[in-house]
């Protein structure tokens, strides 16, 4: 099953950091999630996107999970030579995780 | 003109989220909404230096370049109901800004007055042997500093309230402040009840990006479906005393607003959900509660704040080169490959000027699209990586086409903190001609 089945995601950025927002579609699968998604396999997935560290928040009330992305490849949104410069995209990426 | 009994509760509607955002959403809600304020939010971080530019070689510009585009339609409509308008258009130039819209105002014949925020930017008092938060090197090693603005709180915007403006313009200002500042001044929250402002400082947040919150950069056909995107409504919120907030959008809009699309909202950019740090407060969203209360209604409450930060964050924008920017393609069998090769044939050929290219084949295997692109100072330099790849149409593998080449100048973005006795803030009040001062 792929996250995406599962979840819906929102990136934002700053500068070179990057927040993905990860929602389940029913509440009931957010312990699911805990347990699956941890910050060490959504580094891992990201890689080479992200360069730097994933830190994971759980918000339980709003059964949410908050990845805070740092060094995101490309230098952030002003002076980066990717096609996404924001790092948008990375939302999409990481629905394509394999759970 | 202040309200003179603190209200009990305050609709407050977004009418832009970004630059580039729809004007009839914005129309459609202040005709339709019975709103108390207005807020349109339309600056991004690196859009003042840009704006500082433009200001360079015109000092009557600076200032959003849709300002008129935006308001025209919209100011008529909201001040005949009544409905206050706020804006960050005022960007580099928040004078001219200011002259602009009471130009419109003035041939629209409207006595409303205008407030002009003001005290942003700090260039001319800007340490640049100060470290960026970004990489701790002096902000003067990032190239030529062309902008420098701090990001005021709601404080700044709140005397332009009291003096009864009904258009508000400001430049850098904390996007949640454009929405605190109105809904403190009319619940009657004092700056001091953390609390009351962290939860007016979540409405901003939930607001600030507009469609974002009604189902705007969510629909996925199949997963997340979104009713009637091409006419995406834009929200509200109806905001107690307490700070509780429902949100909402007009009834035979397009979009969706549920618990889904509010907590991905709720938690965009945010870095650290115990502390999300404005000039106003830090707001802990840790407690908050987002529960669907009817058809596209939500209620958020549960915010929590503690006392704001004493120095405020300062974004500082530098020239950072030309980024040029050059794609080909190729379709049929085997086009990944002749991508490849394309891509190796420009490597080479590009080896050895000092430029860090990225150079990647992107789409599939029948459809693949060569992109080259680059930043640097060279003009000369950066010419070679448009030849190269357009070069590829006579030298290059079969079949390539669809050749562009694009150059811009990039603009970077770093940030600092300041003491906030270093800013400050004024207001200027603009009244129609022939209205006592």
């Amino acid at each position: 099953m792929l996250l995406h089945d599962l979840a819906h995601c929102r990136a934002g950025d700053k500068g070179r950091v990057a927040t993905l927002t990860v929602v389940p579609y029913d509440d009931d699968a957010f312990p699911e999630l805990v347990r699956a998604l941890t910050a060490e396999r959504v580094r891992a997935h990201l890689d080479p996107w992200v360069a730097g560290e994933v830190v994971r928040h759980e918000l339980p009330l709003v059964c949410a999970l908050q990845f805070v992305c740092t060094d995101v490849r490309g230098g952030g949104v002003t002076v980066s030579t990717a096609l996404d410069t924001h790092g948008k995209s990375l939302s999409s990426r990481l629905l394509a995780i394999e759970l | 003109m202040a309200d003179p009994v603190a209200r009990t509760t305050v609709r407050i509607g977004a009418g832009a989220g970004f630059a580039g955002d729809r004007v009839d959403p914005a129309v459609d809600l202040a005709a339709h909404g019975a709103l108390d304020d207005l807020v349109l939010e339309c600056l991004a971080e690196r859009t003042i230096a840009l704006g500082q530019q433009r200001r360079l070689a015109d000092p009557d510009a600076g200032h959003d370049p849709r300002l008129h585009a935006r308001l025209a339609p919209l100011l008529p409509v909201a001040l005949e109901r009544g409905t206050r308008v706020l804006t960050n258009m005022g960007a580099a130039n928040p004078v001219a800004a200011g002259r602009a819209v009471r130009a419109l105002l003035d041939d629209l014949g409207a006595r409303a007055s205008v407030g002009v925020v003001t005290g942003d930017d700090v260039l001319d008092v800007l340490d640049l042997d100060a470290p960026a938060l970004e990489d701790g090197r002096p902000l003067r090693e990032h190239g030529e500093i062309v902008s420098a603005n701090a990001y005021l709180g709601a404080d700044a915007i709140t005397p332009a309230l009291e003096a009864g403006a009904q258009v508000v313009v400001t430049g850098r200002v904390a996007d949640p402040s454009l929405f605190l500042a109105p809904l403190a001044q009319r619940l009657g929250w004092a700056p001091d009840d953390v609390d009351a402002t962290a939860a007016g400082t979540l409405v901003g947040h939930l607001l600030e990006c507009a469609g974002q919150l009604t189902g705007g950069y969510a629909a996925d056909p199949g997963r997340f479906d979104v009713p009637d995107l091409a006419r995406l409504g834009f929200p509200f919120a109806d905001v107690a005393a307490d700070g509780s907030a429902v949100y909402g959008k007009l009834d035979g809009t397009g979009g969706r607003l549920d618990r889904h699309t509010v907590r991905e909202q709720l938690l965009y950019e945010v870095t650290d959900p115990a502390g999300y740090v404005t000039p106003d407060v830090l707001l802990d969203l840790r407690g908050v509660r987002v529960e669907d209360a009817g058809a596209d209604r939500v209620r958020v409450h549960g915010a929590r704040g503690r006392p704001r930060p004493d120095r405020l964050k300062v974004t500082v924008g530098h020239r950072a080169g030309t980024r040029v920017e050059a794609e080909i393609s190729y379709v049929g069998p085997g086009a990944e490959a002749r991508g490849r090769l394309a891509a190796d044939v420009v490597a080479t050929r590009l080896a050895g000027l000092p430029l860090a290219p990225r150079i990647e084949v992107r789409g599939g295997p029948e459809d693949a699209r060569l992109r080259v692109a680059a930043r640097g100072e060279d003009p000369t330099v950066l010419d070679a990586v448009g030849h190269e790849v357009e070069a590829l149409y006579t030298n290059g593998p079969a079949g390539g086409g669809g050749v562009r080449v694009h150059r811009t100048p990039v603009l970077g973005v770093v940030s600092t903190l300041v003491p906030r006795s270093a800013v400050h803030p004024r207001t200027t009040i603009l009244e129609a001609v022939g209205a006592a001062a």
